[in-house]
């Protein structure tokens, strides 16, 4: 099957998928800007509520872009099936021939493009706000990089087992967290190394290892979960 | 002497919540054949369609695809079904040319090509206009375009001439009667009398509780 324009682009049941959710998720900018604008209040907070003395920011900095970076990643897990599953294309997924873990797997992949990627590239903007040193800034990026591919692969279990229920974001909330503590704990613990003058290559390696974790293991339990919910 | 039947059920049971909504259901699709479940509001006619869609487990009884229980030949059950539901999966976001792609790459397709099957259903001019500009009948045009390019044996159609006007009626009846002689098979829910020949009617009612 091919139509004129599309037949180069996404051919295969992923990429298809992958394609499909980047056209949807570029038609609604808007939304993709929320997760940003969180980031960047947020920060703007900091100083505010706590101290805006630059020795005080420069000690914070680290958990906290890495902490702000997890919320708002968290904040947008939850529309990751809704929006299917609202108009009846999750079903079709979960009823197609083609393995869910893979069509899951593009999902994720699309949906970490449009939120995970673009809180990584803004972040350095955010470590200027907060006085972040200048050592910090490569690691912050090569750590929020891979921590926030292993939280949107995280996320979408806890996304997938509440999508059926109504205002289920707090639920799912509750579901991720405790799982994206290590993401958390090794995520700014690479970037206070870093700051402080020490290597952090094996603090990001063991990031790397969750996340490489998070890809074998979350799609086959997304898929599950997507089969449970649309069960109920 | 009869064909073998294409979908064979025994005694499906179906309880939600620990409260049984029907039981009993037993039903033969033949090739050619198209089964109408009939029952009021409420009785689970959208349910059983699910279940037979494998999108839900029954409770118990068995479903039986060619003569082989359905948990065993499920990928291939999934390749040659179709089910259209009340939520029909068109992507308001999309156009309705990228809808039908996304659907054509997971689902296999008969060779017909996406702009042909949304002419078919009278949505010429309209394959790359974004969903949401289109009216509620048009849309379900464009859910009604996939069984024009579909290879399924089984069509599996959950109200779907719903805001669909008298034209496109008769257009879909037709096109239900090629897949029918072709051998076929068709389950569906409608509130719309359809003109087909062989059509068989499964009162649900008589196996709710």
């Amino acid at each position: 099957m091919s139509t004129e324009g599309d037949a180069s682009l996404g051919s295969g049941p992923f990429s298809a998928i992958f394609v499909r959710d980047l056209r949807v998720a570029l038609r609604h900018r808007g939304e993709l800007a929320n997760p940003l604008v969180f980031f960047l209040m947020v920060a703007t907070l900091v100083p505010l509520g706590i101290s805006p003395e630059s020795s005080v920011l420069t000690l914070l900095a680290p958990g906290m872009i890495w902490v702000m970076a997890l919320l708002a990643s968290l904040l947008s897990t939850e529309s990751l099936f809704l929006s299917d599953f609202r108009d009846g294309s999750l079903e079709q997924l979960v009823i197609s021939p083609q393995p869910l873990w893979l069509l899951v797997l593009a999902k994720v992949l699309a949906h970490w493009l449009v939120t995970g990627l673009p809180l990584t590239l803004f972040a350095p903007l955010l470590g200027v706000m907060l006085a972040l040193p200048a050592e910090g800034f490569v690691t912050l990026i090569a750590s929020l990089a891979m921590g926030t591919a292993a939280l949107s692969m995280i996320g979408s279990v806890g996304a997938a087992l509440t999508v059926a229920i109504p205002r289920g974001g707090l639920l799912l909330s509750l579901i991720v967290m405790p799982l994206y503590m290590p993401v958390l704990i090794f995520g700014a613990t690479a970037v206070q190394q870093a700051v402080d003058g020490f290597s952090a290559s094996g603090t990001l390696a063991i990031l790397g290892a969750l996340f490489a974790f998070s890809c074998m293991v979350t799609p086959f339990a997304a898929a599950g979960a997507l089969r449970i919910s649309l069960h109920g | 002497m009869n064909p073998a039947p294409l979908l064979e059920c025994k005694d499906i049971a179906f309880e939600r919540d620990d409260l049984p909504l029907f039981s009993g259901v037993s039903l033969q699709l033949l090739p050619g054949q198209a089964i109408q479940v009939k029952g009021a509001n409420g009785v689970g006619k959208t349910t059983l369609l699910r279940i037979l869609s494998t999108s839900l487990q029954a409770s118990a009884g068995v479903v039986l695809w060619k003569g082989e229980p359905l948990s065993r030949r499920l990928s291939e059950f999934r390749a040659d079904s179709l089910y259209i539901g009340h939520a029909s999966g068109v992507k308001l976001a999309l156009s309705p040319a990228q809808n039908l792609h996304w659907f054509f790459q997971v689902f296999p397709g008969n060779g017909v090509t996406i702009p042909d099957a949304l002419r078919r259903v009278g949505l010429e001019g309209f394959e790359d206009v974004p969903c949401n500009t289109l009216s509620a009948g048009q849309l379900r045009r464009v859910a009604l375009a996939r069984l024009y390019a579909s290879a399924a044996t089984l069509w599996i159609l959950d109200e779907p001439l719903t805001s669909i006007d008298v034209d496109g009626i008769g257009v879909m009846a037709q096109l239900m009667s090629n897949h029918l002689a072709a051998g076929n098979g068709i389950l569906m829910t409608s509130h719309q009398p359809l003109p087909l020949d062989n059509l068989h009617f499964l009162e649900l009612e008589r196996y709710v509780h």
